[in-house]
């Protein structure tokens, strides 16, 4: 992993030479095969396509056949849901996965612009709706249904703030309070930038390899115990619900059953909250709580360190960022860094099962991946 | 932003007329209009047009607004929901943003919705308003 921040001195080939330089070093022998890139905006930001030939040289692996998985926000869990399957099909015994994004070398309005193409073009961005105003419309419904207080919905990113602080790898690493929440500026209400994951450039990778070679490879492998992908409405108009996104238990329930596991079985997870909301309904749609119950859970203490699962200890994308592509992979290699013990910021203690769930739009496309030590 | 006249033409079914789709297996009707029905999959549907009168069910009060909408600022975007149930994701216009409220009858109208330039291409699309009688 790379610590994610606006780096402004290094584009896509330094950001994930550090990320993969840090990775070689945790392993005795590195030799993947092929490589899957997790990445949003590099078409549309940086008019660079074949994103695996130029991840390929920059950690000299030229040769190595590849390409990117574009899925939004939630491209790195889908990188890691295509690597998976190139080694549980037995066609590689190493893929390198690599998510990275660059979002901060033009001005905001562009990179915002860009991140709109995770909606609907023809029939909501065309209207001028950011991608922000999207999830602010989902808040209010929320706030409406559940009777939830603006304020209660404050506490969950002073959770992750604090989290973000002891995280070197986090981009936000300042302490907030409910104040600072409720008094930072309007973005489209009723979000407010301290209920939005920053704008951020990171790359992080995860070696995968088939159980054999993994043992060979590592003391301390991770298994990879189930994997689920699953799709909502392109469109918010034409969707079921709004406050239960179908993309979440589908992707859910394919990974719990594929594992074996339940929600309650979970010490340790990574859910998607570029915004307040998001973490909500992910929270929701997983399992961990009822529906319209989390803000309720959150602010009776649960989720925090400790408890079981034990949410967003990396500060999630509120607060260690979300460099949008890149994400899936930093919450997997996060989760995988928990179940091992060496997770370099609030640690869960013993762990067994970690999740990791990644979503693209407003959960458009989301992922769930479930570790095992 | 780009976009073409053929594009345009294209769209203007749902954008100008607020065309949605009805499923002719499970009867279904639904906006934006798709070939395929996304509750049961069947992929036999036939267009219809929509009422043009509904409520809002939730709404967001723009601030930071991308370019080419910079003059609309602040942006209102609602999901309504139509006579009939359907519901639409659409700006309104000619409304201040502290008169809007969750249940406000709203009708819909067609409006300018982005330019290309005082020359180029213009999209037009259904806005919604408050309703007037
Ligand atoms: C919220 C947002 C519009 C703010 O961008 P901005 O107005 O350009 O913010 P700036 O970069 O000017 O930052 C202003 C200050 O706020 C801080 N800041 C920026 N974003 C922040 C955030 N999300 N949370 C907390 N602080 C933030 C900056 O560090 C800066 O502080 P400083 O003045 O002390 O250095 C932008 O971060 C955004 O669009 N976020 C959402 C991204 C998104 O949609 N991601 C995809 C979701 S799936
Ligand atoms: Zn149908």
């Amino acid at each position: 992993m790379a610590k994610i921040d606006r780096h402004y001195d290094k584009g896509f080939q330094e950001l994930v030479h550090m990320a993969v330089k840090n990775l070689v070093n945790d392993v005795k022998l590195f030799s993947p095969e092929a490589i899957v890139v997790g990445n949003m905006m590099s078409s549309s930001l940086f008019q660079q396509d074949s994103l695996a030939a130029l991840v390929a040289d920059a950690v000299g692996l030229r040769g190595r056949g590849g390409f990117k998985v574009e899925a939004a926000c939630g491209s790195g869990g889908h990188a890691i849901a295509a690597g998976y399957a190139l080694v549980a099909s037995g066609l590689y015994n190493q893929v390198l996965v690599v998510g990275v994004e660059k979002m901060s070398d033009y001005p905001t309005a562009t990179t915002t612009a860009a991140l709109a193409q995770a909606a609907d073009f023809e029939h909501e961005a065309i209207y001028g709706a950011s991608f922000v105003a999207l999830n602010a419309l989902v808040m209010r419904l929320y706030m409406h249904r559940y009777e939830a207080k603006r304020e209660d919905l404050a506490i969950w990113p002073v959770r992750m703030h604090e989290y973000g602080s002891q995280n070197p790898y986090a981009q936000l690493r300042n302490r907030i309070t409910i104040e600072d929440v409720l008094k930072s500026a309007v973005i489209a209400d009723p979000i407010r930038l301290m209920d939005s994951s920053p704008i951020g450039d990171g790359a992080a990778a995860i070696l995968l390899a088939s159980e054999d070679v993994a043992r060979k490879i590592s003391d301390t492998p991770i298994q990879i115990a189930g994997v689920g992908m699953g799709s909502d409405g392109l469109d918010l108009a034409s969707r079921e619900d709004l406050l239960n996104p179908m993309s979440i238990r589908m992707a859910a329930e394919k990974a719990y059953k594929m594992a074996g596991v339940g929600p309650r079985d979970i010490d340790v997870a990574e859910i998607h909250d570029a915004f307040t909301i998001t973490a909500l309904l992910s929270i929701e749609g997983l399992g961990f709580a009822g529906l319209g119950e989390s803000w309720k859970l959150i602010k009776d203490g649960r989720f925090a360190a400790g408890d079981k699962p034990s949410i967003n200890l990396s500060g999630g994308l509120k607060a260690r960022g979300h460099p949008v592509g890149a994400t899936g992979v930093y919450q997997v290699a996060e989760i995988a860094m928990q179940l091992r013990g060496d997770f370099p910021g609030v640690k869960v203690g013993k762990a067994e099962y970690g999740l990791a769930m990644n979503t693209g739009g407003v959960a458009t496309l989301t992922t769930v991946t479930i570790l095992k030590r | 932003m780009r976009m073409s006249p053929a594009r345009v033409w294209r769209e203007r079914g749902a954008r100008y007329r607020l065309e949605g789709s009805k499923c002719k297996r499970c009867g279904r009707v639904f906006y934006p209009p798709k070939p395929a029905c996304p509750y049961c999959g069947s992929l036999e549907v036939e267009k219809v047009e929509l009422p043009k009168r509904g409520k809002i069910i939730s709404y967001t009060i723009e601030y930071t607004v991308p370019e080419g909408y910079r003059h609309l600022a602040p942006l209102i975007i609602a999901l309504i929901e139509l006579e009939n149930g359907v519901k639409v994701l659409a700006p309104l216009t000619d409304v201040k943003p502290d008169e809007v409220y969750i249940g406000m009858p709203v009708e819909a109208t067609l409006r300018r919705v982005w330019e290309e330039s005082d020359e180029g291409l213009i999209v037009y699309g259904i806005k919604f308003t408050p309703t007037t009688s």
